[in-house]
């Protein structure tokens, strides 16, 4: 009961902050951007035990073919193969806009779904360190590849559309949707931890020889299980291309060095392997980034590092892990007297 | 025919000979045993049978079809289970979740899966066995949490919810505390009975195993040494020997 008014309270708070809050709704868009990628890389990387530091390929992809879909769908003769391919901030129409954006969404997550298949035949049957390195490469070469790609703008980077006139605040719209990503993500993976392909992924996690001893068809499962991460990291993409309206190939697409690591740091905080865990992990990592960077600038990134050391050596477990260690009965663990 | 049919497995490591010509047989329904001193290739033998790598030379047959050249969770899907000498389980999920994965999935796999929770029977099935086993009051606990002999026990349970109809463990009773062996042997023979698993089985405990099989086979330096009714096993020279160190 206190668990629902919360949340009810917490999501009132959040659909009204635009209004409460309007000069801090890019930040807050980060940081639901933030819960989004938590909550995608805890499904492999939490979940299913499967260490992965390259989902910001998906994210970097997701980015670049909505931009692309939403810059060539109503094409302004932009040179598309030009070396100025991606200097041009396209102008649209407000309908234009939004219907060559719902497009790119939607092709963004159904090609990261695609990739993630394929890439996952190959990748994931390696294990452990093997597969953390070999997903490490993966961010890291998109990156370099992406920037030699002269019709994405390549090393110069591309410019998302500009945001029609009239159609309210770009920063809100980005902030719904983001929040409206995060909260569907919440809702879908809550159930999927509950079915029992939620179990089969702990069993992966858990031990994997042992599950394929059991009989379960481990491939399939993680190759499902990796492709819902990519659909989220693929939207998640699209969006956040838009809201930062620049797409550099390093620091805002494949940017494995802030968002990639990021993403893992946060699960760790808020506890590996719980549905929650992301989420707080990521408003808390978020919040302590902003004020490092706020008042701490110049030693903003020795702080951070430092923070990353402190997650690491005093929460193990995260946040939720901790909580579950000190009361493990709230989680359902009791032996029962008598039976 | 028999259920499990072994003809002529060899298999080596490089330069080590694990199995060599191998020809044993698992009639259904039965209890068969499998000794021999450590290192003579008994759980080499177990890993081979269940596809957890491939054979150098020889047949292996499950109800009549060549299970050799099949992976492990296929065999699985057979009907044919293992249980691991080092025991394995899901350490951080709760017995009941360990024991619910081990359902059989009836061939349905994927998108249904991911939104359908687990039924009632599946959970009721579950506490059933467990207490088959003597671990209903910890259900709810981590696996791995539990002590090495309950963690047996309930990989032994996570075994029979896979309604197998074959089971090869490997060593049941190894760090069972001795006055639970007991009740570990009624258990197997109850699954035997009552459940219609025919078991294979590798001990070391003599007591255990002269109690429980009907047939054994030995094993020496990865050679069938003998075969035969428990009393004849017993008094074979050759056996004694191959434990004692004698040559």
């Amino acid at each position: 009961m206190i668990k629902k008014l919360a949340i009810g309270a917490g999501l009132l708070l959040s659909l009204a902050v635009p209004y409460l809050f309007p000069n801090y709704v890019t930040m807050l868009a980060f940081v639901w951007l933030m819960v989004v990628l938590s909550l995608s890389w805890d499904i492999i990387g939490g979940q299913m035990g499967y260490n992965s530091f390259g989902n910001i390929f998906f994210f970097g992809i997701g980015m670049y073919v909505s931009a692309v879909v939403q810059r060539d769908m109503f094409s302004r003769g932009v040179d598309r193969f030009a070396d100025t391919a991606g200097d041009v901030a396209v102008q649209l129409t407000q309908s234009e806009y939004f219907i060559s954006l719902g497009v790119g969404v939607v092709l963004a997550a159904v090609i990261c779904v695609l990739v993630a298949i394929v890439l996952g035949m190959a990748i994931l049957s390696m294990r452990g360190h093997y597969f953390a390195i070999c997903t490490l490469g993966l961010g890291i070469a998109a990156g370099e590849i992406a920037s030699g790609i002269n019709f994405i703008g390549a090393g110069s980077g591309m410019v998302t559309p500009l945001y029609p006139e009239g159609a309210g605040s770009r920063e809100a719209f980005y902030y719904y949707y983001f929040f409206a990503l995060a909260v569907g993500t919440l809702i879908l993976l809550n159930k999927i931890y509950q079915s029992r392909f939620g179990l089969v992924l702990n069993a992966i996690r858990d031990d994997e020889d042992k599950a394929e001893a059991m009989g379960l068809r481990t491939t399939r499962y993680k190759t499902i299980a990796w492709s819902i991460a990519a659909f989220v990291l693929g939207i998640a993409g699209a969006g956040t291309g838009n809201l930062v309206g620049f797409i550099d190939p390093i620091d805002v697409a494949f940017t494995g060095a802030t968002f990639g690591v990021w993403m893992i740091l946060t699960v760790i905080l808020g506890g590996k392997g719980t549905l929650w865990g992301p989420v707080i992990g990521a408003v808390i990592f978020y919040a302590t980034k902003e004020l490092f960077w706020t008042y701490l600038l110049g030693w903003q990134r020795v702080a951070l590092g430092l923070l990353i050391v402190v997650i690491v050596v005093f929460f193990p477990t995260g946040i939720m892990g901790w909580v579950r260690e000190r009361w493990p009965h709230r989680f359902g663990e009791r032996v029962e007297e008598g039976s | 025919m028999a259920m499990l049919d072994v003809n002529n497995v060899s298999k080596s490591f490089g330069g080590i000979r694990a199995n060599q010509d191998i020809t044993l047989n698992v009639p259904e329904g039965s209890i068969i045993g499998l000794i021999g001193p450590n290192g003579s290739g008994k759980t080499t033998l177990f890993n081979s049978i269940v596809g957890y790598h491939p054979i150098d030379e020889g047949s292996i047959r499950f109800e009549g079809q060549e299970i050799s050249k099949m992976r492990v969770p296929e065999i699985a899907r057979l009907g044919l289970l293992r249980t691991f000498q080092q025991t394995r389980i899901y350490g951080d999920m709760s017995c009941m979740d360990n024991m619910r994965i081990s359902s059989p999935d009836e061939g349905g796999v994927g998108m249904r899966d991911l939104f359908s929770s687990i039924s009632p029977e599946i959970d009721e099935h579950a506490a059933e066995l467990l207490e088959f086993v003597g671990l209903h009051s910890k259900r709810w606990l981590l696996a791995g949490n539990l002590s090495f002999g309950q963690q047996k026990l309930l990989e032994f349970a996570m075994a029979l919810m896979r309604k197998p109809r074959l089971l090869l463990l490997d060593e049941p009773t190894a760090g069972i505390n001795p006055t639970l062996i007991n009740g570990l042997i009624d258990r197997l023979r109850l699954a035997n009975t009552e459940f219609g698993i025919t078991l294979f089985v590798i001990e070391h405990n003599m007591r255990v195993i002269m109690n429980l099989a009907e047939h054994i086979y030995c094993l020496a330096h990865g050679k069938m040494l003998a075969d035969g009714p428990p009393e004849m096993i017993q008094n074979d020279q050759r056996v004694v020997d191959a434990y004692l160190g004698a040559s």
